[in-house]
């Protein structure tokens, strides 16, 4: 299996990666404007605002386009931008499935999978 | 007239090494500077304002300007959107030069990742610092693998296909033939594209840029000086610029920031797409044509593959001449920054010295456009319209 760089830890992110490792996926939402934002920030890159807040999501979506790198890696992997539900893509990886038999607009979930340091990050599967 | 065009663009030069193990990247500008000032007629002491990207050897124009011995600067510029800086340089300069801030400005472009080892697959290390990259660092972005998710999104939407793409690479292999320094010269089918390995779904070998060794300058000047040189004048008509990102995970990969920047830059030239016989068209991977095309209103939105069918974009034959240098995708794509071999390639063909197989006859003006970091994620837009004067 392809083995998952980690992430990098900053001030912006700590609370995401932690949630992560609960097997939480969280996203940013701005009480302003009304709407949630990826990659998360501490201000809303929709509005402006600085009044955004951690939400939780279910981490139901679909998926929005995908490839799979074949080449010029160790080992394959099927890379993706998922929408979620809440609107807002995430790019991403798919996996326990075919590669093969990924489409867009398959319905997909999120799951946790550890990088090579054993963090966990998000990757979404077909439901 | 209008503000843009009080500038001309009067040297134009490209390294013509591919392979450049025993040169420093520092000397390839110091090359490229010196072809593009003699291309032009003038030297390092007419310089007065200075051009490079971030990706310039040391800290950007301050050490370039030293090691080229650049003494009289009075204008600088180190803007970088990847392979568009080049023409955001030149509209930046054109820009300069009309409100009097210099009046000849020189634009210079090196680089070695072909010694380097570098390619379009691996995660590109001057990304490690942006704010995305601590999120998205786990799935490895690549040029590849995030510009392979256009094309995939282009083909569901739309209909596209590999066949459509791979029209694109024909096109520049045709043009490549007639090219002496292009990284590869054989003219290619479209079962030769679909026959080459897949590299990233739905691109195969054959639908990307070449990665090159090498580099490119531009001189652009004040008209007053451009008319007293012997190269026939060619004026910067409009331009546009821009950036397009993930738009707060609005993500939409069926269109480029040309969509925004291409309105402005015809408007300001007072010209229409189909005015424009010959296009320099960005080519980091077939896909990045075809959204182009569409974002520059050669076709409606969604009409690319169409567009491209059958040879429509190879010189003499179709309905849209591009790329006559055999592009990013044959030629060179210097330093994997393509958006100065677009503008070189584009005055070529105005000033009438482009090879006599691919010259488009009689051209009043000519287009170039770029797209700079990676269109499935982030990245900068440019276009420029130019025209012979």
């Amino acid at each position: 299996m392809h083995r998952l760089p980690s992430p990098i830890s900053n001030p912006e992110n700590t609370v995401f990666l932690e949630a992560a490792q609960k097997n939480q996926l969280l996203l940013k939402y701005c009480n302003s404007c009304k709407e949630a934002h990826y990659y998360p920030r501490t201000i809303c890159p929709h509005c402006g605002s600085d009044d955004t807040t951690w939400v939780n999501s279910d981490g139901l979506g679909e998926i929005y386009s995908y490839t799979v790198m074949r080449r010029g890696v160790e080992v394959p992997f099927a890379m993706a931008y998922v929408r979620l539900q809440e609107g807002i893509s995430m790019l991403t990886h798919l996996t326990n499935c075919d590669f093969d038999s990924i489409r867009i607009g398959q319905k997909v979930r999120v799951v946790f999978q550890e990088t090579q340091d054993g963090q966990k990050t998000h990757l979404f599967e077909p439901i | 007239m209008s503000f843009a065009s009080n500038a001309c663009i009067a040297g134009i030069y490209e390294h013509p090494l591919r392979v450049a193990p025993d040169h420093t990247v520092a000397q390839l500008h110091a090359e490229v500077a010196r072809g593009a000032l003699l291309d032009a007629g003038l030297t390092l002491d007419d310089v007065d304002g200075y051009f490079c990207a971030g990706d310039a050897p040391g800290m950007g124009p301050v050490s370039m300007a030293d090691y080229l011995g650049l003494k009289k600067l009075k204008y600088l510029d180190s803007t970088d959107t990847g392979g568009s800086s080049y023409l955001t340089h030149v509209n930046h300069a054109a820009r300069a030069i009309a409100a009097g801030q210099c009046k000849v400005a020189l634009i210079t472009l090196a680089g070695r990742p072909k010694s380097e080892g570098s390619s379009g697959t691996q995660v590109r290390s001057q990304w490690a610092s942006a704010p995305d990259f601590a999120f998205e660092k786990p799935y490895s972005p690549a040029p590849l693998n995030t510009y392979a998710m256009c094309a995939m999104r282009h083909m569901h939407e739309f209909g596209t296909t590999s066949e459509q793409l791979a029209w694109i690479k024909v096109a520049a292999s045709h043009h490549a033939q007639h090219n002496p320094n292009a990284a590869l010269k054989d003219v290619l089918t479209v079962e030769d594209v679909l026959n080459s390995p897949m590299i990233a779904d739905p691109l195969h070998r054959a639908d990307c840029c070449v990665v090159t060794d090498s580099g490119g300058a531009l001189v652009v000047v004040h008209p007053d000086i451009a008319k007293t040189l012997k190269k026939p004048v060619v004026t910067m008509m409009g331009a546009g610029e821009t950036t397009k990102g993930q738009m707060g995970g609005k993500v939409d990969l069926t269109y480029s920031g040309l969509a925004w920047a291409a309105p402005l830059a015809f408007k300001e030239a007072k010209l229409t797409p189909e005015q424009i016989r010959y296009a320099s068209i960005y080519d980091s991977f077939t896909i990045t044509v075809l959204i182009q095309l569409e974002d520059l209103g050669f076709c409606k939105k969604g009409e690319g593959g169409k567009f491209v069918e059958g040879g429509q974009l190879i010189s003499g034959k179709g309905k849209l001449a591009f790329n006559t240098d055999g592009g990013g995708l044959c030629n060179n794509h210097p330093a994997n920054r393509g958006g100065m071999t677009k503008v070189i390639e584009a005055v070529r063909q105005l000033r009438g010295e482009a090879h006599p197989a691919v010259q488009v006859p009689n051209l009043e003006f000519a287009l170039a456009s770029g797209i700079g970091g990676a269109l499935g994620t982030r990245h900068g837009a440019a276009v420029l319209i130019l025209g012979r004067l």
